[in-house]
């Protein structure tokens, strides 16, 4: 199996990050060529759509045809804005390829600029993220010295302006029309859509949005060819991924491998499951998506279709790993915590029922639990699913009915005997 | 505004660093400069007084209540004082398969105080952390909003508690960037 082909293809480099070392396995050469030979951005559209490139933000949108909505000819100021908010538990990949390999996203972003028609661009990285913001910031320093940025790109004609925005602290703003509102300076509160971003986006104009790692495999795909990055992977599910695989295993980290690989073999890439455990269950796509049983999860391939088929998503591509000895209850309530905490606030479904939801599992975890306390919880997250402005109402939904669906009996023997079931079991 | 209440500038290094930012966006949109501005008030005094986010507003051109709004909504802004050093530890559901309980308790212990609060000589505050998208190396201290510590133990704590107490003694704040 091929590992770190696309977005970490400087990884193995002393420096990765450096501009020489971006250089020495092809870097900027995409560009160079697609400028020089003035090749048309439909032709480049084109190759986008047969890579089967799908948005590696959480939704998995194909990424050709969201370009393709933005109307290039219209003679208005356009926008492109990559999306570095990374937030969602479990995952942290993007931030590895800012780390590892700057240039990379600034040449993805300058060609998609090139098909998308727009002259200014905005890289948004979470507040947290401020080495990282300082090694983008050197990146464009240097892609400006070497004419790759600016006006008049290496005399084509073509200009881009490429600025790093920071946020300050919100999840919320991974959602893509709050992330516009925050580059606007306002708090992160999504929009409704319709409009959409590619028709009103930032200051009102037409707007694309990507996630970090999907405008950083534009320069591969182009490099190696469209056939071969949907290769990689299988049908409609083209090229390799970044999996974050975190929790109970031996070696956690960012693995770039095919889409379509088996989750066991990912499971062996990163060590097992720690001390000799066995698997319980497994969150694939970062934690608002929903869990499912270990054992499920091993007859499972990486990808987009084969994850939905089984139930859940492939998200984010974060994928959290629970051993035998975790309590499904407490696990629920850490995650509907987080989610409690990052309520933007607008929704009266999200705000409130995040708080509903959390504080009863709590309590149901403490061992003052009521018969009919797993009906109400089921029906506040149905009460919360679709009735939200963002997707934000589902990422609670979901793991609350999932883990439901899955583990309830852990949460009867809770209410029943005020005590946890794994632990009595330890004991 | 009273007469009473008083007028405060924003330095002439806080107004060029904000000025940098401005430069980012369309002349139309200097508001687009707002999570910015606070951030460099903030790095420079330690927290936002109402005082300096009036100040904010009016260098920006802008009512004070789009720059309140701004503080008040994202997590990384602070609004009273707090201590030298702020301590974050992600409690989400990586970090806390991977102990961070244990990490929090520690520092409970070893300084002295709760989750939320600040120690008596005002070196550290204490703060919940939510996912700082560094999952794989659970458990995560980031300090000041800044500093990744991967893996925590007791022991590396332990060192980073030591190591800030003796910087924190000797130096001031640093640059306003
Ligand atoms: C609550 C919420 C949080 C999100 N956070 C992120 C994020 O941190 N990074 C990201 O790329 N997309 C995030 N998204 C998805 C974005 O809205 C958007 O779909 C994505 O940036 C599009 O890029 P892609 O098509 O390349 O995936 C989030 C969505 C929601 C509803
Ligand atoms: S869960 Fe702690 S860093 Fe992501």
């Amino acid at each position: 199996m091929q590992h770190n082909i696309v977005c970490f293809r400087t990884r193995h480099l002393d420096q990765p990050w450096s501009l020489e070392n971006y250089r020495s396995v092809g870097g900027y050469k995409q560009l160079e060529r697609i400028l020089n030979d003035k090749i048309p951005p439909e032709h480049i559209l084109e190759r986008i759509k047969q890579s089967a490139l799908r948005g590696r933000g959480g939704a998995g949108f194909p990424t050709g045809l969201k370009w393709s909505f933005l109307s290039r000819g219209k003679p208005i100021q356009k926008y492109l804005i990559c999306n570095s908010d990374e937030g969602e538990p479990g995952t942290c990949k993007d931030h590895d390829i800012l780390m590892l390999n700057p240039h990379q996203l600034i040449e993805g972003m300058i060609i998609a600029a090139y098909v998308l028609g727009t002259t200014v661009g905005y890289h948004y990285l979470r507040g947290e993220f401020w080495h990282a913001f300082q090694r983008c910031e050197q990146a464009i320093k240097e892609a400006y010295q070497e004419g790759y940025l600016g006006k008049n790109i290496l005399g084509s004609g073509v200009d881009f302006d490429l600025y790093n925005t920071l946020g300050a602290g919100a999840y919320i703003c991974g959602e893509e029309t709050a992330l516009i509102e925050s580059i606007e300076g306002k708090r992160g509160w999504p929009r409704f859509k319709p409009p959409f971003p590619a028709n009103y986006g930032l200051y009102g104009l037409p707007t694309t949005i990507n996630n970090t790692e999907t405008l950083a495999s534009v320069p591969v795909i182009l490099q190696h060819g469209a056939k071969w990055f949907a290769h990689l992977g299988g049908k409609e599910n083209g090229g390799s991924k970044i999996f974050s695989i975190s929790g109970h295993v031996n070696q956690p980290g960012n693995y770039e491998i095919p889409l379509g690989t088996p989750f066991s073999e990912l499971l062996n890439i990163a060590g097992g499951v720690w001390k000799n455990a066995r698997i319980k269950a497994v969150i694939p796509g970062g934690s608002s998506m929903p869990v499912l049983p270990g054992e499920v999860m091993k007859r499972t391939r990486l990808d987009y279709d084969s994850l939905s088929k089984a139930g859940s998503m492939l998200g984010t591509g974060a994928i959290i790993v629970m051993d035998e000895h975790t309590c499904m209850v407490n696990a629920l309530a850490c995650i509907t915590e987080f989610y409690y905490e990052e309520s933007c606030g607008q929704c009266t479904p999200c705000r409130e029922g995040s708080g509903w939801v959390t504080r009863l599992i709590k309590r149901i975890e403490a061992g003052q639990g009521k018969p009919g306390d797993l009906d109400c919880l089921e029906q506040i997250a149905k009460g919360i699913e679709g009735r939200t402005i963002c997707a934000f109402g589902e990422a609670i939904a979901w793991p609350v009915r999932s883990f439901l669906k899955h583990f309830r009996a852990e949460f009867e023997y809770h209410i029943e005997h005020g005590c946890c079931q794994v632990a009595a079991r330890v004991r | 505004m009273s007469s009473e209440e008083q007028i405060i500038q924003l330095t002439p290094e806080i107004c060029q660093a904000i000025d940098q930012w401005v430069l980012k966006y369309p002349p139309e949109q200097k508001r687009s400069a707002v999570l910015a501005g606070l951030r460099i008030i903030q790095r420079a005094y330690g927290w936002l007084s109402d005082e300096r986010m009036r100040a904010l507003a009016e260098y920006l051109d802008l009512p004070p209540m789009d720059v309140y709004e701004v503080a008040s909504f994202y997590s990384m802004y602070e609004r009273k004082p707090i201590g030298r050093y702020k301590l974050a530890v992600c409690m989400n559901i990586s970090c806390h398969l991977c102990g961070s309980d244990n990490i929090i308790k520690h520092l409970e212990s070893r300084l002295g105080i709760c989750m939320g609060e600040t120690t008596s000589d005002g070196l550290f505050t204490l703060r919940r952390a939510e996912c700082l998208a560094a999952c794989t190396d659970a458990p995560i201290l980031q300090v000041d909003d800044r500093d990744y510590y991967k893996r925590v133990t007791p022991e590396i704590i332990d060192q980073v508690l030591e190591q800030l107490h003796q910087a924190g003694r000797k130096k001031g704040r640093d640059d306003a960037t």
